[in-house]
């Protein structure tokens, strides 16, 4: 997912930069800018829930080495 | 006068580097203090080395040689192609303003490189912090360098597509800040989070900072640090004359005072009392948004600025902590990400641009912002994904328990009075 969401980050700019290229009128160019900006946020989406979904997946993995009573869990430092 | 001024304020930029250091120290635990500071230095030498040597031939200067792609009657300026390892410099006054502009870029890259430290406090390992920020000064750094500070297409697009001034960045709140805070989110999800951070049942562990006098300090010393890097960079890259670099320091400061008050009231408000660490964390937002606009922006926008980055940046950690599951003691992604990209988006907004060009300006603004998410981020998320897959980048763990001074150095910061009831325990 973390993948997808860089490649979506990279497209984004292209279709920035491609409108830049392709685009002689302001308004359109600022069009796409900010459809290239929105296709970025997209990415950054995805990487967020890659990063959720793995920390997830994490967290129940100790839960049922904790439940196994093999492990004392975690608590603070201080 | 000028290139006696600028040399001045490029002297303190170190300050900056060393305040943002004390406050990554102050953030972590106390068993990685002395390695935080550590890992400050080493990256300071590393970067330095590295940008010499590679990094200034690729960054290279508005006017030098540098290599373009033609698509149809569009000239992109990509990369600089000056002598590696700063070569032929002679002694007349062309070459004093390169060495100038090499000066400003061996501090300010540095500056760049110690970003990350703050995601990565307690579990990043030495030999990869050096290796990381190496690739940092020899290619992220450099390229969108060129491009804003290079005389490169960001910088050119008034020029070629009548987008206003092109991409405004005085004090690198997009070249510095943005991209160090990028790596830094790259780094805090490779290397995950510190052992202890989220329980099993995916809460938030509360791990304070070791020692917040450090990181206030700190900040002090930042602005001190920031003065001279927002003053240099608008007198090196945009011809601001002496006279009007005054402004550019009372925007600097407004900028951080707006923004630590902004987050002293934001945290008061939610939590009962104000949080020193976030409002540390809002006057640092303060400096970095306050970057890219100090040359042309207002006093009262500058309030503004500051504002905004110190009121969003409580939220942003917490956002960065609690929902996405990001570990990063210093703040280092809010605050130089999010504050930076802020910056940049500022300037165009509030920077003093001729009639009607108010929008390009904006735009180009935006081009820049989204030449950082989409550029820099990914080239800093793979290029540390290769690292990590062929040196691990985070300590094992043991070395999550031991703190990173025993496990690295060999000693503790503070051998003679902190112990801890849980330390060198197996959990």
């Amino acid at each position: 997912m973390k993948l997808a969401g860089c490649l979506l980050l990279i497209s984004g700019w292209l279709i920035v930069l491609a409108a830049l290229a392709m685009l002689p009128d302001f308004t359109m160019r600022a069009a796409f800018v900010v459809s290239g900006l929105a296709v970025e946020i997209l990415g950054l989406g995805l990487i967020a829930r890659g990063q959720v979904t793995e920390q997830r997946r994490e967290q129940a993995l100790k839960q049922s080495i904790s439940g196994m009573g093999s492990g004392t869990g975690f608590g603070g430092y201080r | 006068m000028t290139l006696v001024l600028a040399i001045f304020a490029i002297m303190l930029i170190p300050f900056a580097a060393a305040g943002l250091g004390l406050v990554h120290a102050g953030l972590g635990r106390s068993r990685s203090a002395a390695h935080a500071l550590l890992a400050t230095i080493c990256v300071l030498s590393i970067t330095a080395i590295v940008f010499v040597l590679v990094g200034f031939a690729w960054t290279g200067y508005a006017g030098g040689h540098s290599y373009s792609a033609i698509t149809g009657d569009v000239n992109w300026n990509w990369i600089g192609a000056g002598p590696y390892m700063a070569n032929g410099f002679g002694s007349d006054e062309a070459s004093q303003q390169v060495a100038l502009r090499l000066c400003f870029h061996i501090f300010a890259v540095g500056l760049g490189g110690v970003i990350a430290i703050g995601a990565g406090t307690d579990r990043w390992r030495l030999g990869a912090i050096c290796v990381s920020s190496a690739v940092f000064a020899g290619l992220t750094y450099p390229l969108f360098a060129h491009w804003v500070w290079g005389g490169g297409w960001l910088a050119e697009l008034g020029t070629i597509f009548g987008l206003g001034s092109g991409m405004i960045d005085a004090g690198g709140s997009g070249v510095i800040q943005a991209s160090g805070g990028l790596t830094a989110l790259a780094i805090a999800c490779l290397l995950g989070p510190r052992r202890g951070k989220y329980g099993a049942d995916g809460m938030a562990t509360a791990i304070p900072g070791h020692n917040i006098v450090l990181v206030l300090f700190g900040c002090i010393l930042a602005l001190v640090g920031w003065t001279g890097l927002n003053a240099a960079g608008a007198m090196i890259f945009y011809a601001v004359a002496p006279g009007r670099v005054v402004l550019v320091v009372i925007d600097t400061l407004l900028a951080a005072a707006a923004a630590a008050l902004a987050a002293l009231s934001v945290t008061r408000f939610r939590f009962g009392k104000p949080d020193a660490s976030l409002t540390a964390n809002g006057w640092v937002a303060g400096l970095v948004a306050s970057s890219a606009g100090c040359a042309s922006v207002t006093p009262s926008a500058a309030i503004l600025i500051g504002l905004v980055a110190g009121g969003v940046v409580p939220y942003a950690v917490e956002l960065f902590e609690l929902k996405l599951f990001v570990d990063d003691p210093g703040g280092s992604i809010s605050v130089h990400g999010g504050a930076g990209l802020w910056g940049v988006l500022a300037a165009g907004i509030f920077a003093a641009v001729a009639p009607g060009m108010r929008g390009p300006q904006i735009l180009a603004q935006l081009v820049g912002v989204a030449t950082l998410l989409g550029f820099v981020l990914p080239v800093a998320y793979g290029a540390n994904w290769v690292l990590h897959k062929i040196m691990p980048q985070r300590v094992d763990r043991d070395g999550d328990y031991q703190g990173m001074d025993v496990r690295e150095l060999g000693a503790g910061a503070y051998p003679e009075f902190v112990v801890h009831s849980d330390e060198f325990v197996p959990r």
